[in-house]
C-alpha cells in the first residue's frame, strides 16, 4: 500500500456491515430467547401455585383467623402481621441505611468506622440468614429479653437487610453528578443541605429500589425468623407478641404436614402481595420524582 | 468562635467613582498534594468589570476562579496559601463563614448543572437555601432573576416543568438566573459557553455584558474572540503562573510578554 492508497472502498465497507448486522440479529434471537426462557419459567412456577391454590382462595380465607394451627380457617392474622413485620423492619433498616450510605459516600472517606461498615456490607449480604436468625434468638430473644415476638423478627429482618440497602443507597446516591452538589455548594448551601435537597431526592430511585428489594427480602424470608418471630396466628396485639408471617406459616403447614392446599393457597397470596408491594413502591417512587410545583 | 461576614459595601458606595479593587489576590500558591499549580499569583480584580481569565488548558485558569469561593476547600489534598481579599476581608481567614462566602461569590459551572427540580425549584433553591420561605418573595425572585438572565420569556409558561427539559443554552442561562437569585456581588463563570451552540452562546455573552453594570464577573474561556468581546481585563496563565494582566485590548494588542503574544497569535496551547 502506497501513501495515496485508501485502506476502504464503498463495497469493502458495506460487506462488512451486512456481516455485522447477521451477527447482531443472531445475537439479539439469543437474547430473546434467553429473555423468554427466564420469563417462561417464572410464568410456569407462577401458574403452578396459582392453579394449585387459587381453588381454595376465597373471600373466607382471606378474612378469618388460623384454626386448627392451619387446618382449618383461614390467614387474616398471617397476612397482617407479615405487613407489620415489613413495616417495622423497613422503619428500623431504611433510616439507618440511608444515614450510613451519606456517612460513607460524603462525610468520611477512611477511618476505622468506614472500614467496619465496608466490610459488613461486603461479607453480609452472602451469609445465610439462619446465621442471623441464631444471632437474633440469642441477642434480641435471650439476652435483651424479647422472647419470640415481632419485635425481635423485625430488628432480626432489619439486620439481614441492611447490607443490600446500605450498598444500593451508597451506589444510588455515588451516580449522582458532582456538578449538582457543587452547583449546590457553590450556592452556599451546607453539606447536609445539599444532601438532603439535591443528593438524596436525587438517588431516590435507586434508594427506593434497595427498599423494594429489602421489602421482598423480608417477605420472603423463613430462616431468620423461625427463631425470633415465634408462630403466634393470632393479630398481634403489640410489639411483644410472638406471631408467623406467610412465608413462616408456608414452611410451618408445609413441614409438619398440617395442610398442603392451605400451603399452596398461602403461597398464591405471599406472590400476590409481593406483586402489589412493587407496585405500590413503584408509584411511591414515580410520585417523588415528580417535581410537583412546591409553590 | 465569632464569624466574620464579608462587608460588601455594595450600598454606600456612589456610582460615580470609577476604579476599585473588588478582589485582591496576593502571593496566591496551590498546591494538589505535591503538585504546585498555582505559582505566587497576584492580581487585582475591578469591582463591576469584567475580568478574562485565558491561557492553555491545565494551566490553573480554573484552580484559580475555585479559590474565590473556595470551592478548593472540597479537594482533599489542596492546600491553599496567600491572601485573597474580597472588598479588604481575606477569604482564607479561619473564622470566615464559607457559605456566606458562597453566597456573595457566585458560580457558572462548564456543564450546565441544573437540579432535577422544576424551573421555579431551581431558581427558588438558593434562596431557601438561605431561608426565605415567604411565597410571595420568592415568586418575585425568581421571576426577576429569569427575566435577568433573559429566560423568562422562554420559560415564563413551564415554570412547574421539570428544568431537564430545557436546552443546553436554556439550561445555563438558568444556572445564571439560579446564582443571581442569591445575590451575590461577584459571579465566577468557568468556560460558561464552551458547551454550548453559537446562537446560545452569543445570548449568555449579551448577558454577561448587561450584566457587568451589577456584578463583578471573572470568566475564564477557551475563546479569545470570547475573551476580546466580553472582557474589559485579560489575564494569561501559564504553567500555574499569571504571566500578565491589562486591559484587554492592550493585552490583545500590544501584549507585553512573548509568551502571552505567542498564545493570542496562536503558536501555541
Ligand atoms: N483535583 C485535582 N487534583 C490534582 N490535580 C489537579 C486537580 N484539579 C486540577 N489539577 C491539576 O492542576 C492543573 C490545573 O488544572 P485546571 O485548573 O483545571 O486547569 P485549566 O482550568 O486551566 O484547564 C492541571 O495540571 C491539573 O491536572
Ligand atoms: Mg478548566
Amino acid at each position: 500500500m502506497t501513501a495515496n492508497d485508501r485502506w476502504s472502498s464503498k463495497e469493502m465497507i458495506l460487506q462488512y456491515r451486512a456481516r455485522q448486522k447477521r451477527r447482531q440479529a443472531i445475537a439479539y434471537a439469543f437474547m430473546y430467547l434467553a429473555a423468554a426462557f427466564a420469563v417462561a419459567t417464572m410464568l410456569a412456577i407462577i401458574g403452578f401455585i396459582f392453579t394449585k391454590g387459587i381453588s381454595e382462595i376465597s373471600w373466607e380465607f382471606l378474612t378469618s383467623d388460623v384454626h386448627d394451627a392451619g387446618r382449618e380457617g383461614g390467614i387474616l392474622p398471617i397476612i397482617i402481621n407479615t405487613l407489620y413485620l415489613v413495616g417495622l423492619g423497613l422503619l428500623f433498616a431504611a433510616p439507618l441505611s440511608v444515614l450510613a450510605a451519606i456517612y460513607m459516600t460524603e462525610y468520611s472517606k477512611q477511618g476505622i468506622l468506614i472500614k467496619i461498615i465496608r466490610y459488613f456490607t461486603s461479607n453480609l449480604a452472602g451469609i445465610p440468614s439462619i446465621i442471623f436468625g441464631l444471632f437474633g434468638f440469642m441477642f434480641f430473644a435471650k439476652i435483651l429479653g424479647w422472647s419470640w415476638s415481632l419485635l425481635s423478627g423485625s430488628a432480626t429482618i432489619a439486620i439481614v437487610i441492611l447490607p443490600t440497602l446500605i450498598r444500593t443507597s451508597e451506589e444510588a446516591i455515588l451516580t449522582v453528578p458532582a456538578g449538582y452538589k457543587e452547583g449546590s455548594l457553590a450556592l452556599g448551601a451546607t453539606k447536609w443541605q445539599t444532601m438532603v435537597k439535591v443528593v438524596i431526592p436525587t438517588a431516590s430511585p435507586g434508594i427506593i429500589n434497595g427498599i423494594i428489594l429489602g421489602m421482598g427480602r423480608i417477605v420472603g424470608e423463613t430462616a431468620a425468623l423461625v427463631f425470633t418471630l415465634g408462630s403466634g396466628t393470632d393479630i398481634a396485639s403489640s410489639l411483644m407478641s410472638s406471631a408467623r408471617s406467610l412465608s413462616l406459616h408456608l414452611f410451618i403447614l408445609a413441614n409438619e404436614g398440617i395442610s398442603t392446599s392451605k400451603a399452596y393457597a398461602t403461597a398464591t397470596v405471599l406472590i400476590v402481595i409481593v406483586l402489589i408491594l412493587n407496585l405500590i413502591a413503584g408509584w411511591f417512587g414515580k410520585r417523588i420524582n415528580r417535581y410537583k410545583d412546591a409553590r | 468562635m465569632e464569624t466574620v461576614m464579608l462587608d460588601t459595601g455594595i450600598s454606600e458606595r456612589g456610582d460615580m467613582q470609577k476604579s476599585r479593587v473588588k478582589v485582591g489576590i496576593k502571593k496566591l500558591d496551590l498546591f494538589y498534594s505535591d503538585f504546585q499549580a498555582l505559582k505566587d499569583v497576584n492580581m487585582d480584580i475591578e469591582e463591576k468589570k469584567v475580568t478574562a481569565l485565558i491561557g492553555p488548558s491545565g494551566c490553573g485558569k480554573s484552580t484559580f476562579l475555585r479559590c474565590i469561593n473556595r470551592m478548593n476547600d472540597l479537594i482533599p489534598g489542596c492546600k491553599v496559601t496567600g491572601d485573597i481579599l474580597i472588598d479588604g476581608t481575606d477569604i482564607y481567614k479561619e473564622n470566615i463563614d464559607v457559605a456566606y462566602l458562597r453566597k456573595e461569590v457566585g458560580m457558572v459551572f462548564q456543564k450546565p448543572n441544573p437540579f432535577e427540580l422544576s424551573v421555579f425549584d431551581n431558581i427558588a433553591y438558593g434562596p431557601r437555601t438561605h431561608g426565605l420561605r415567604d411565597k410571595k418573595k420568592l415568586e418575585i425572585i425568581v421571576e426577576r432573576s429569569l427575566r435577568h438572565a433573559a429566560l423568562w420569556d422562554e420559560v415564563k409558561d413551564r415554570l412547574n416543568k421539570t428544568a431537564m427539559g430545557l436546552s443546553g443554552g436554556q439550561q445555563q442561562r438558568l444556572c445564571i438566573a439560579r446564582v443571581l437569585a442569591v445575590e451575590p456581588s461577584i459571579v465566577l463563570m468557568d468556560e460558561p459557553t464552551s458547551a454550548l451552540d453559537p446562537i446560545s452562546t452569543g445570548k449568555i455573552e449579551d448577558l454577561i455584558a448587561a450584566l457587568k453594570n451589577d456584578y463583578t464577573i471573572i470568566i475564564v474561556t477557551h475563546n479569545m474572540q470570547q475573551a476580546a468581546r466580553v472582557s474589559d481585563y485579560t489575564a494569561f496563565f501559564l504553567l500555574g503562573d499569571m504571566i500578565e494582566m491589562g486591559p484587554t485590548t492592550r493585552v490583545f494588542q500590544l501584549p507585553g510578554d512573548k509568551r502571552t503574544e505567542d498564545y493570542i497569535t496562536g503558536r501555541f496551547g
